[in-house]
């Protein structure tokens, strides 16, 4: 009854938030266009929690992000097209299968690559988001609705601001918990030095595994609510550069702090659509001139990150 | 009663022998100084036995239990637990989480219950939370467990660290120089205490030191090393008269006298 309450407490600004949205959407004071982005923007968060738990929390560093999040979007946009319908309980569940995917190739990835230190680990999962863009390109050859490179087409539009706000909900939900537990405290040892925690009996390598294996369901599940949005998947949605967009949001964020990767997602692809509107016609191109030089103004600045290690409230984890 | 069994310990790094058949045995409830110039492979015998280094040959038991090659993770689990000669804490972790992170193995929740935030959670956490705020005043440390532990004086990092390989439930602790840049009445309190927790715990410990004040002060036992090979071995006393161990610290004499 208290963990339901909790439960309840917790998730109260989320469903304002949706209810929000739709109020918006409806009485015609947001366009359908900028509900599409604050969706995606909540997808993003999905995603880049997902790299803060692997990056963040326990230091690995991953280039290979983007990669799951194509995994969970192919599975899950393959599974509703071919057997899912309209279904939004079916949506659900591929949903779940896209995150699942995700996380069984990242831990078949992680039992070679995670006896690696943390410089050729990212080397490693470069290496892996390349095979996996170019499996992504050719997936035609063996699986014909995947489109390889012409794109995947015919994908329902089934994600709305509920699944996208709900999903964002248990998202933040789960990794407060997590972290803020024991389990947690191991993965943030592990970051720390990971030797002295395993004189200290943490099992490193089984740790390591559970947080790259978490944090690549999470970018599943992103990706699957992504397909659903655009309707349309092409390969070069998930190259490395958009690894690297994830990156920058956590570590734009602060590395191991939620607050920080909540205001990063929003913020950048606020940020990235406002300019849309704000530059001139012609001068859109300067986004990519301003963003990095705001990345590095921010990081000279505040090189912990936006929030360094201050959380919001609701995000503290309480041990009462 | 043999606690711990190190035979023929060898390890070496490149051209390097740090270690050469190195022999080390502790008893229950013993305090041994492991003493030797620097460079005399002390520290390496910690890792070999600890597990962060696998010996090239050679064998170690617990209670009869072999060892050699295990995981850290397993070997303390066994009942060893160390301290670093360079303090490695957690050190953007506050003084309770240091200590904290060390119960993790014994913590009787799983993640999803974690994530559930179930009663099991909620009554583990304050098990937990009562018993590293037991051990922390033990160490004084109680008033300072929101504080970082790099903010912390170097005195109380060294026996944070201390406390953090105490809350794994060691049998044996190994101290890889605790009384470094301690000032005489540092170190005075540090003997007094060292003492105290061997009781207290009912451990065995095997400490790496160059102060000799420490090192004669308590040990019941000193094993001298030099060139990655055991020179010598017995009470305090003998070892101050050994000409072995004056050689090694200081150098032959003219004619091979001391």
């Amino acid at each position: 009854m208290k963990t339901l309450l909790r439960l309840g407490r917790f998730l109260a600004p989320f469903a304002a938030a949706a209810a929000a949205g739709y109020g918006l959407e409806a009485g015609g004071a947001a366009s359908p266009y900028w509900i599409q982005i604050f969706q995606l923007a909540c997808i993003m968060a999905v995603s880049a929690l997902g790299l803060n738990i692997i990056y963040g929390f326990t230091g690995l560093f991953s280039l290979g992000h983007a990669a799951f999040y194509g995994i969970g979007a192919y599975t899950a946009a393959f599974l509703m097209k071919s057997y899912g319908g309209e279904s939004q309980l079916l949506f659900l569940a591929s949903l779940l299968a896209g995150g699942g995917a995700a996380a069984i190739v990242a831990g078949l990835m992680g039992l070679p690559t995670l006896r690696l230190t943390s410089d050729y680990l990212g080397i490693a999962t470069l290496g892996f988001g390349i095979i996996m863009k170019v499996l992504f390109d050719n997936a035609d050859s063996f699986l014909p609705p995947l489109g390889g490179a012409r794109g995947m087409t015919g994908i329902a539009k089934l994600t709305n601001v509920a699944w996208t706000v709900m999903f964002l909900g248990f998202s933040v939900l789960i990794v407060r918990n997590l972290v803020s537990s024991s389990h947690g405290r191991a993965l943030i040892a592990i970051r720390e030095d990971e030797t002295a925690a395993s004189t200290l009996g943490i099992d490193t390598f089984r740790c390591k595994m559970a947080g790259f294996v978490v944090g690549c369901a999470f970018a599943g599940l992103a990706g699957g609510l992504y397909a659903h949005l655009y309707a349309f998947l092409h390969p070069s949605n998930f190259d490395f550069f958009k690894s690297v967009d994830v990156l920058v949001i956590v570590v734009l964020g602060g590395l191991g702090n939620m607050s920080g990767t909540l205001v990063a997602s929003f913020g950048w692809i606020f940020l990235l659509e406002g300019l849309r509107v704000i530059l001139p016609p012609g001068y859109i191109e300067l986004r990519w001139v301003l963003i990095p030089v705001l990345l590095i103004v921010t990081m000279l600045i505040r090189p912990q990150g936006l929030f360094g290690i201050r959380e919001f409230p609701f995000l503290r984890g309480e041990s009462e | 009663m043999r606690i711990l069994e190190g035979r023929g310990l060898a390890k070496r790094f490149g051209g390097i022998k740090a270690l050469n058949g190195v022999d080390l045995q502790l008893n229950k409830g013993e305090l041994v100084g492991l003493i030797g110039p620097n460079g005399s492979g002390k520290t390496t015998v910690f890792n070999v036995i600890t597990g962060i280094y696998r010996p090239d040959r050679g064998t170690i038991s617990i209670e009869g239990m072999p060892i050699a090659g295990l995981p850290p993770n397993r070997i303390n689990r066994l009942g060893i637990a160390r301290t670093f000669q360079n303090i490695r804490l957690f050190r953007n972790l506050s003084v309770i989480d240091n200590v904290r992170t060390a119960y993790h193995p014994h913590v009787r929740y799983g993640p999803v219950s974690a994530v559930c935030r179930t009663e099991r959670f909620f009554e583990g956490e304050k098990e937990l939370h009562a018993k590293v705020m037991e051990l922390l005043s033990l160490f004084s440390l109680q008033d300072r467990s929101g504080e970082l532990a790099k903010n912390l004086p170097y005195g109380d990092q060294r026996r944070l660290e201390i406390a953090r390989a105490l809350a794994t439930e060691p049998k044996i602790l190994l101290l890889d120089e605790p009384a470094a840049g301690m000032n005489p009445t540092e170190v005075g309190k540090l003997m007094e205490f060292l003492l105290e927790i061997r009781e207290k715990f009912r451990l065995t410990v095997l400490i790496i030191e160059h102060q000799m004040r420490l090192v004669m002060g308590i040990c019941e036992r000193v094993v001298v090393m030099d060139f990655g090979e055991v020179i010598a071995g017995g009470t305090p006393e003998e070892i101050r008269n050994e000409p072995r161990v004056i050689e090694a610290y200081l150098g032959k004499g003219p004619s091979g006298e001391n």
